[in-house]
């Protein structure tokens, strides 16, 4: 049976790991190798690397740190932030990701995302959407949640699956951060309007929210960061959780 | 030595590092000779079922068909296990390598598609890549086509209907999963392709 999957997300400025709450505060998680192999262990079903700073100046320092973490690394690697073009993303290719994540790019070109579709393969092409609740529905941000576009969410998702996206890494920016639950509305409304698979992102606080996103939200996978770095609740007790409330989990593994 | 086929598509880096991890003397290549001087082939490959065009206008094709039958230890994963079926919907005019019969096909429209996560395996007994892989083991899959059930499958998974996870037959060896990101099974997968 196809369990639903938990993805560790860890946030990266210049080589380490960060967290803040809806965007800012950043805190010190540590060493992005070590995290990611950390939360391999404890049971994370993928990992996901965000470059949040994601200016030309990291660049190397970014595809250094994909490189060190990648190398001991067996579980899908997913690299996002600052990729404009096709070549920022072989490089991130190159440097041992597995999927790359497109967002502000995307909006601003969404052929962007069938050029790297047609040379990697949609399965490697994750679009990355922020919403914010507006008006009753839901507008997409990019810049890192400071430039509203105008453009709804669930039809842009549409879009980006016709475009050739492999999956939509889908972050309410009111709940990012917070832990006080994933945005369900917006996750179902999502995941009932396009057939690729949804990533819930932002939120995350307790195994219930877990639990709450796969049921009521239909999510496919769900990701945090926050609450697995500091302690607050690790990938293998939640894992059990959720396998106790019978949600098809890849546990024990 | 392990030779990894190169033919443009797909990440062969990770394989590569994988069988690095194990210890295995492995080159990634895209030379027909250097098919013909390794001890093992692996065939990677994700992405559309037409890229394996590349094997036929390359001669690695004539390479792989020639080290299948001479009883060259080969592993096609996701795409390249595939390539030993007779073809793919995904594209009528690329012929597979008819090591095994029968046509990939699309999953039923009742599942959502691409078939992308983590599922479980239902293991024959006596599989020799599979050896030591527990029931119900979890794998990483990505794909949208699927390879037919068979006599040849030594595991099977489910997604809307039964499909060959693996398949075996004497030298030649398939995955549709993904060895190389699905954790110490995976590697384990691998470790034994290099003791069989």
């Amino acid at each position: 049976m196809l369990t639903k999957r938990i993805i560790a997300c860890l946030d990266v400025d210049g080589g380490r790991v960060v967290k803040g709450v809806r965007f800012k505060e950043l805190r010190d998680a540590g060493d992005p190798a070590e995290c990611a192999t950390a939360h391999a262990r404890s049971g994370a079903d993928e990992i996901v690397l965000l470059d949040i700073a994601a200016t030309s100046g990291h660049r190397r320092t970014l595809l250094d740190v994909v490189r060190g973490t990648a190398r001991s690394l067996f579980v899908p690697f997913t690299v996002g932030g600052g990729i404009r073009q096709l070549e920022d993303a072989a490089a991130v290719f190159d440097a041992g990701a597995d999927k790359i994540a497109i967002n502000s790019a995307a909006v601003r070109d969404p052929t962007l995302i069938g050029k790297i579709a047609g040379r990697f393969g949609s399965q490697a092409v994750v679009v990355a959407i922020d919403a914010r609740k507006v008006n009753g529905g839901f507008e997409v941000y990019t810049a890192g949640g400071r430039v509203a576009t105008g453009r709804d969410a669930i039809r842009w998702a549409r879009e980006v699956a016709i475009c050739g996206a492999g999956e939509i890494l889908l972050t309410s920016m009111d709940r990012d951060g917070t832990q006080s639950g994933f945005d369900c509305q917006l996750v179902r409304a999502v995941a009932e309007a396009v057939s690729i698979p949804v990533i819930a992102s932002g939120g995350a606080g307790s195994a219930l929210d877990f639990i709450k996103v796969f049921r009521e939200g239909r999510a496919d996978a769900a990701l945090a960061a926050s609450i697995f770095h500091f302690g607050i609740e690790n990938i293998a007790q939640l894992k059990r959780e959720l396998h106790h409330a019978s949600v098809p989990v890849r546990w024990p593994c | 030595m392990i030779a990894i086929v190169d033919y443009g598509a797909g990440n062969m880096n990770s394989v590569k590092k994988a069988f690095d991890y194990l210890g295995a003397d492995v080159v990634v290549t895209d030379q027909a000779r250097t098919l013909t001087a390794a001890d093992k082939i692996v065939l990677p490959g994700v992405g559309h079922f037409s890229s394996l065009r590349a094997l036929q206008s390359t001669g690695l094709r004539d390479a792989l068909l020639q080290a299948a039958s001479a009883g060259k230890p080969l592993l096609g994963i996701c795409l390249g296990m595939q390539w030993l079926f007779d073809g793919s919907e995904e594209c009528g005019e690329v012929a597979g390598a008819g090591i095994f019969s029968g046509k990939c096909r699309q999953f039923p429209s009742s599942v959502k598609s691409p078939h992308v996560g983590w599922n479980s395996l239902t293991v024959q007994e006596g599989s020799r890549l599979l050896r030591g892989v527990a029931q119900d083991s979890f794998v990483y899959y990505t794909h949208s086509f699927h390879a037919p059930a068979l006599a040849a499958a030594s595991a099977m998974s489910e997604y809307g209907l039964q499909f060959a996870a693996a398949v075996e037959q004497y030298n030649i060896f398939g995955v549709q999963f993904h060895p190389e990101k699905s954790g110490d099974v995976g590697l384990a997968i691998l470790k034994n392709f290099c003791e069989v």
